[in-house]
């Protein structure tokens, strides 16, 4: 009987919910796509047609590149493919080129880009711990979470409308993270290498890569109250780990190395010039920063302590980004930013170096990671909270607490993406999804928890942001300062964002150390 | 999973679908000097909106029936009436009466687009919805799969969504009729599908089995079947009159309006007939 049920116990549904969301993808072919659709043109342009040593130097459009060097080279593969759909786009003078095939063949891209992303969340979803005995495949914990990561929403609009490659390299993530949880430690850290000479935004998790590789994997033995046994260090799988990284980075830099480019590659790679949020700031810590910093100015102006004169002038809702001063609070630079993020990671670091708690406890401190440098970094972008929304969804399956703090920081950071879909064409596209995700994953998590899986607070900080949503989608453009202060909508669904997510953070915080006692008292 | 989450999930990834045909290209886009459907519905709004009832149907200066002259019953019509309010208080370019020929932009495609899934929400999706949970056999899960298929099937969805027409309305109206009369409001069912009937000609096509079936328990009931067979007649002429009031007044109106939807004298074989009914076909 057991036998049978196992062969019954198949997976024939993950490849229709692939199939499925893919060509949902399919019917977005011909929907609004932001300027990242030319930048990637233009890289595609100046990797096919111009030599290696004029790849970092090009700069006759504005959107240079500015991803690591693997990700070049991956243009230009995917350039040799465009010259069969319109070898027009390949051309560098061709700037803003939009021919019917040539959005076929970019959008086509990412949809096949994703088959790697496709992949890595099968192979997470066999991660999971599935709880004894037979279940109807809509209540598994495979099934949700397979239905969390391939329908995911912020995904699918930033990818296939919005224009990204997120799903690939987000398939790298997930695939490291999936090896790392079945002990294949040095495949993991090879995934991880190429994915940070794809896209060096992932340097944010590297500490937690560091420290769990170091902890768990170079020392081999704990001693039995939990602490690292010194004597157990192997140095041959340091060296393994670290020749796995040192070779995949020299195949990506290699080149430039040898070229003599490494500073002009640096150089484009990390623009500090940028200012601290961009037009539209993200749900972070520095957007309650800023509002802060206005209100007091305001205040102050009001109370007559503060010459309206002497306040600086720069606006940081300006649509292009530029250096900007706060007027009552102090200014931020970039290193305060990077000093407030190694702050705030550091204690998640030092629990799983102390207490490893094995992939899951890497997984969290991983998340802490990217959550922590989303909080304070540097020109943070919104799309970037889906590196915590991601990795969070295969611990909201499993445990019902990370469940209500995935449900939190999943509809705040996806609603926090509204605005990057602002034509009237794609809103219903937006409201429907949106909902559509929102419904599953609430329903979904609470039959697998058996139970309400938020807190009365949430639940009503989550109506509390539906309110929002309609008041500036629906009634705030209806309303007479649509004019007078056409950047209140934006405000708003930062601040009250960023709240959600300040709150997630602390939450899964919270969690990570209560574990580490309960360890202790074990 | 409770039913209602699924269902709700289902309908959203239907209209998520329906919209996403919608971004793409219309019959007749691009194409004058006679353009395609969408310009054919547009053109009804223009003179619904801009002529008298009783000149819609005639060739009249004012109205050209040559360029997508009204050929279907007086809903549709009145559908057209109203969308054109909606239009006219937007931008009133869009039905201005001869100067908003081949009216194309994307902000008119949007409403355009907007008007079907308005219509589909309010009419067809409600009428598959309840049909499937409470017409339909089988566990709940059955039922949804039922839905989902339901909500998902293509030919309908390329037909209103891209192609431009209103399928949906008619059919949600007939779907309505079978789901009154399977829960046994018989008059009710009469009423949609004459609604249905007086939307689009093409119903004709189910009113066979609508009639055998009022008919046939009519017979079984004996003297009650009597008075059930006279209310269905009664309430049958009674929306007919009611959709075909400003018709009735004058003389040669309604045979007029006979003559746009049925056109006999042009050869049943013409393009135009065939393809919509071929496409309806389709769908039904």
């Amino acid at each position: 009987y057991v036998t049978v049920m196992a062969a019954a116990d198949s997976w024939s549904w993950f490849p229709a919910l692939a199939l499925g969301v893919s060509l949902l993808k399919c019917l977005f072919i011909n929907a609004y796509h932001s300027t990242d659709f030319e930048v990637h043109r233009n890289w595609l342009a100046i990797t096919h047609s111009l030599p290696v040593s004029r790849w970092y130097h090009e700069n006759s459009s504005a959107w240079t590149l500015d991803y690591p060097p693997l990700f070049a080279w991956l243009e230009l593969g995917l350039a040799r493919a465009a010259q069969h759909f319109d070898s027009n786009m390949l051309r560098v003078e061709n700037l803003n080129y939009v021919s019917q095939n040539t959005l076929l063949f970019q959008r086509l891209s990412v949809v096949f880009t994703d088959l790697l992303f496709i992949y890595a969340a099968r192979e997470c979803c066999r991660c999971v711990q599935e709880p004894k005995g037979p279940r109807d495949v809509l209540s598994r914990p495979s099934f949700v979470l397979a239905v969390l990561l391939l329908w995911n929403f912020g995904l699918l609009i930033v990818d296939h409308i919005h224009f990204q490659y997120n799903g690939f390299m987000f398939g790298f993530l997930l695939l490291s993270v999936a090896k790392h949880l079945q002990h294949k430690h040095l495949q993991g850290a090879l995934l991880f290498s190429v994915l940070l000479n794809l896209k060096h935004i992932y340097l944010y998790v590297a500490p937690a890569y560091g420290v769990y590789l170091l902890r768990s994997y170079c020392f081999t033995q704990d001693h039995s109250g939990g602490s690292v046994s010194w004597r157990s260090f192997r140095p041959l799988r340091l060296l393994a780990l670290g020749s796995i990284v040192a070779s995949v980075c020299a195949l990506s830099f290699g080149p430039f190395i040898a070229m003599g480019q490494l500073p002009q590659v640096l150089s484009r790679l990390f623009p500090f010039k940028r200012g601290l949020c961009h037009a539209y700031w993200a749900p972070n810590a520095w957007a309650l920063y800023n509002v802060l910093d206005k209100s007091l100015a305001l205040l102050g102006v009001r109370l007559k302590l503060l010459e309206e004169a002497e306040l600086p002038r720069a606006s940081m809702t300006g649509g292009l980004v530029q250096e900007f001063q706060h007027s009552v609070l102090p200014s931020v630079t970039p290193s305060v930013t990077l000093v407030c993020t190694l702050l705030s990671i550091l204690p998640a670091l030092a629990s799983i170096w102390r207490r490893p708690r094995g992939a899951r406890g890497f997984l969290r401190c991983l998340l802490l990671c990217a959550l922590g440098s989303f909080m304070f970094g540097w020109h943070v972008h919104e799309k970037a909270v889906l590196l915590a929304i991601l990795p969070l969804s295969f611990l909201a399956v499993e445990s019902r607490e990370d469940a209500g703090i995935f449900l939190v920081l999943t509809t705040t950071g996806h609603y926090s993406l509204f605005p990057l879909l602002f034509t009237p064409a794609e809103l219903p596209i937006k409201v429907f999804l949106m909902l559509m995700f929102t419904i599953y994953s609430f329903t979904a998590l609470r039959k697998l928890h058996s139970g309400p899986v938020l807190r009365p607070l949430e639940s009503a900080y989550l109506l509390g942001l539906g309110v929002v949503a309609l008041a500036c989608e629906a009634a705030f453009p209806l309303s007479p300062w649509r004019h007078k202060l056409p950047f209140l909508p934006l405000l708003a669904t930062s601040v009250y964002c960023s709240v959600g997510v300040c709150y997630s953070f602390l939450r899964l915080y919270a969690s990570l150390l209560r574990q580490e006692e309960k360890h202790k008292q074990l | 999973m409770h039913t209602c989450s699924l269902v709700s999930i289902c309908v959203l990834l239907g209209l998520v679908v329906r919209w996403g045909v919608s971004l793409n290209s219309y019959s007749g886009a691009g194409k004058p000097p006679m353009f395609g459907d969408y310009e054919a519905q547009r053109h009804w709004q223009e003179v619904t909106y801009n002529l008298p009832p009783q000149e819609w149907y005639f060739n009249t200066t004012e109205n050209d029936l040559n360029y997508w002259g009204l050929d279907y019953p007086p809903l549709t019509a009145y559908h057209s009436l109203i969308c054109a309010y909606v239009a006219n208080s937007i931008n009133p370019e869009w039905v201005e009466l001869h100067k908003s020929r081949g009216y194309e932009s994307p902000m008119h495609k949007l409403f355009m687009r907007a008007t079907v899934l308005v219509a589909d929400l309010m009419i067809f999706i409600p009428a598959v919805v309840l049909y499937c949970l409470y017409l339909t056999d089988g566990s709940s899960k059955k039922k949804v799969s039922t839905l989902f298929c339901f909500l998902l099937y293509p030919g309908l969805i390329l037909i209103d969504y891209g192609h431009f027409q209103y399928n949906g309305v008619s059919l949600g109206f007939t779907l309505w009729g079978v789901l009154a009369l399977g829960l046994g409001w018989d008059a009710l069912g009469s009423v949609a599908f004459c609604l249905a009937l007086n939307y689009k000609q093409m119903e004709l096509y189910h009113a066979l089995p609508f009639f055998c079936y009022l008919l046939g328990k009519s017979v079984k009931l004996g003297l009650m079947g009597l008075f059930l067979l006279m209310r269905i007649a009664s309430t049958v002429l009674v929306t007919f009159a009611l959709c075909w009031l400003p018709f009735l007044s004058g003389s040669g109106y309604a045979m007029q309006v006979v003559r746009r939807i049925f056109p006999v004298a042009r050869g049943l074989f013409e393009v135009q007939c065939l393809t919509s009914s071929l496409s309806f076909l389709w769908c039904a």
